[in-house]
């Protein structure tokens, strides 16, 4: 492993194992919302950012130069800072929300659903650091359940972005949509999962790959791991559609299910519990709309224990998501 | 203030609680004695110190927060008479398909500024719109009504903080200090006490006041600085009950439900409560 510096700011590290908070990195996921959120600010009063104490890890001081103005630091004080971002959507405001996605999606649950879901105020809520990106911070830093709890709750927004480049279309194709919307991210420093050019639109599933044998639906870091996955497979004679599921709420039925259909053969991978995320929301349509035959294989996290302890790196391989994780689960089931 | 503008708001007052029992007497359970202790607030409020226009929405406006959202049933009667919904929904209070419940929902209810109910919530809300309103170089002000009760949650002083740390002189918090909660005194299930000095030690302008002295009420609100960089607590010392003989500081009546000749009886009782 490499030992990061943590007053190496600004110095290109090898990604592979780096993952220090202070690390400064332009492509990081929280880095770009800033810097779009700071650009989508010039021409609209509307849009402020609230943090809590996570200015320099989220990236979120570089909206501050831009926007000092619109720019509050709430303190370690989470729950206040959602229950504020409601109140301030009721003056006219669009408060964009940036904290660990531990933090957002389970300490502030009832905030999110009673202040910010239930009146439908326009709460954009950035839950960095997702799944288990936090590495040996452990469990009460990893967010491995939020994506089930917010989908359970009505009139909220879901999108897991897969980089930089679907992030920043995120940002900017949802800035008037009605109500809250959650976007979960990553840390963002992993390769970009798409090309330049590929097409990203909020609310409809992305088909990145195209292949007879089955179905991969991924979102967030997945959507890398599955398309390597698939080259992979791919010289082994196995050829498998690679999906991108980012948006899960509103969850794009019929975009799933035409492409469940040409094989009924279903991968889905997400850094999630296997439990409640987007296998689930993919088994739910599947279910509802009397779709049979189907094969559903869920690649997660196990939904009955808590991670173990490492390293990001080391904790995707030990769980089977990345490239080599994916590519051996689907290796195994055609088989 | 006048003697007849103060007769005018003892009767508002007196109104908001006849209102109440009937309303509850639809629903069949309410907080009776919730309202009870505030009801000399919401009529300063809503008669007196509040800017308010005939459009709900205006958004200049001064906002009021039910931060204890179960005082509900003793708001809706003034929405209604300030034209902002028919008064006919009062008449289905609770039934089936009615706007109105026990909680406010500001979806539902022209003149309700947030839905509220889980307590704890409130300050922060209106932190959140004091600080948007002066973003946006608002005179708007934000009021949270706050129950002594729901002083135990921690994110209220989550929300004190933050609102002495922005300067927010456009939140005013205004506590209704009856002293009791569902399981009986604030200082026997959880003390709040030394409420006055916590607040000051927050870094906020504080006040205490008799909540049911309507004059002492309009001094206070009209005293309140038009430019502060420091927001503003009103303790509003008041009996919970207040204004029916038989409930005031009564342990049994958080919750309850009188009908047919009690209720009846109970307004009476109100309308011939002997104000000192």
């Amino acid at each position: 492993m490499t030992t990061i510096d943590i007053h190496s700011a600004g110095i290109e590290m090898q990604e592979q194992d780096s993952w220090h908070l202070g690390m400064l990195r332009t492509q990081a996921h929280s880095a770009i919302a800033a810097r779009v959120l700071a650009e989508l600010a010039d021409s609209d009063p509307r849009i402020c950012v609230l943090t809590a104490d996570l200015g320099f890890s989220n990236r979120t001081v570089e909206f501050s130069y831009r926007h000092p103005e619109r720019f509050f630091n709430l303190g370690i004080a989470e729950q206040n800072m959602v229950s504020a971002a409601a109140g301030l959507a009721t003056t006219g405001m669009i408060p964009y929300v940036a904290t660990f996605a531990s933090f957002l999606g389970l300490l502030c649950c009832e905030h999110i659903r009673t202040d910010c879901a239930y009146p439908n105020l326009p709460v954009r809520l950035l839950g960095h650091h997702a799944g288990i990106s936090l590495g040996y911070y452990g469990t009460s830093h990893h967010a491995t359940e939020d994506i089930g709890i917010m989908r359970s709750i009505a009139n909220l927004k879901i999108i897991c972005p897969a980089d930089a480049y679907s992030l920043e279309h995120a940002l900017r194709q949802t800035v008037h949509e009605e109500g809250p919307i959650y976007f979960r991210l990553g840390r963002g420093r992993e390769a970009d999962a798409y090309q330049p050019g590929e097409g990203w639109e909020y609310g409809k599933v992305s088909i990145l790959r195209r292949g007879g044998d089955a179905v991969i639906f991924a979102n967030g870091i997945m959507v890398a791991a599955a398309r390597q996955a698939a080259e992979s497979l791919a010289q082994e004679g196995i050829t498998v559609t690679v999906a991108d599921l980012h948006t899960i709420q509103p969850f794009d039925t019929e975009g799933v299910l035409s492409l469940i259909e040409e094989t009924r053969q279903v991968f889905v991978a997400e850094e999630h519990n296997t439990r409640g995320g987007v296998a689930t929301a993919v088994a739910d349509a599947i279910v509802d709309n009397g779709m049979a035959g189907v094969k559903l294989v869920r690649i997660g996290f196990p939904s009955d224990e808590y991670s173990a302890i490492a390293a990001p790196y080391p904790l995707y391989q030990y769980y089977g998501l990345d490239a080599v994780g994916v590519a051996e689960r689907v290796r195994t089931v055609l088989r | 203030m006048s003697t007849a503008n103060l007769a005018h708001l003892r009767e508002r007052a007196q109104w908001i609680r006849t209102e109440t029992v009937r309303l509850i007497e639809i629903a069949k359970s309410g907080h009776y004695t919730s309202v009870f202790s505030a009801a000399e607030l919401f009529s300063v409020l809503y008669y007196h110190t509040m800017r308010i226009s005939d459009d709900p929405q205006w958004p200049d406006r001064d906002r009021l927060i039910l931060s204890k959202g179960h005082c509900a049933v003793g708001v809706y009667p003034i929405l209604a008479e300030k034209g902002y919904f028919p008064v006919a929904w009062l008449d289905n209070y609770a039934r089936i398909g009615s706007p109105l419940g026990d909680h406010p929902d500001m979806k539902k209810v022209p003149g309700i500024d947030f839905s509220s109910g889980s307590l704890g919530h409130g300050l922060s809300i209106g932190l959140g719109m004091a600080l948007g309103l002066k973003t946006r170089q608002s005179p708007g002000r934000v009021f949270v009504l706050l129950g002594d009760g729901e002083l135990n949650e921690g994110q209220i002083w989550e929300a004190g903080q933050a609102a002495a740390h922005f300067k927010l002189g456009n939140l005013i918090g205004i506590i209704d200090r009856n002293g009791m909660g569902l399981d009986g005194m604030t200082e026997e299930t959880m003390r709040i006490e030394p409420l006055a000095d916590k607040w000051r030690a927050f870094g906020w302008q504080v006040s205490e006041v008799d909540g049911h002295d309507l004059q002492a009420l309009v001094d206070l609100f009209d005293a309140l600085p038009a430019q502060s960089d420091q927001p503003q607590m009103i303790i509003a010392h008041t009996i919970k009950g207040k204004g029916v003989t038989w409930m005031e500081n009564s342990r049994v009546w958080h919750l309850g439900y009188l009908a047919g000749q009690d209720a009846q009886r109970t307004i009476e009782d109100i309308r011939s409560y002997q104000w000192t």
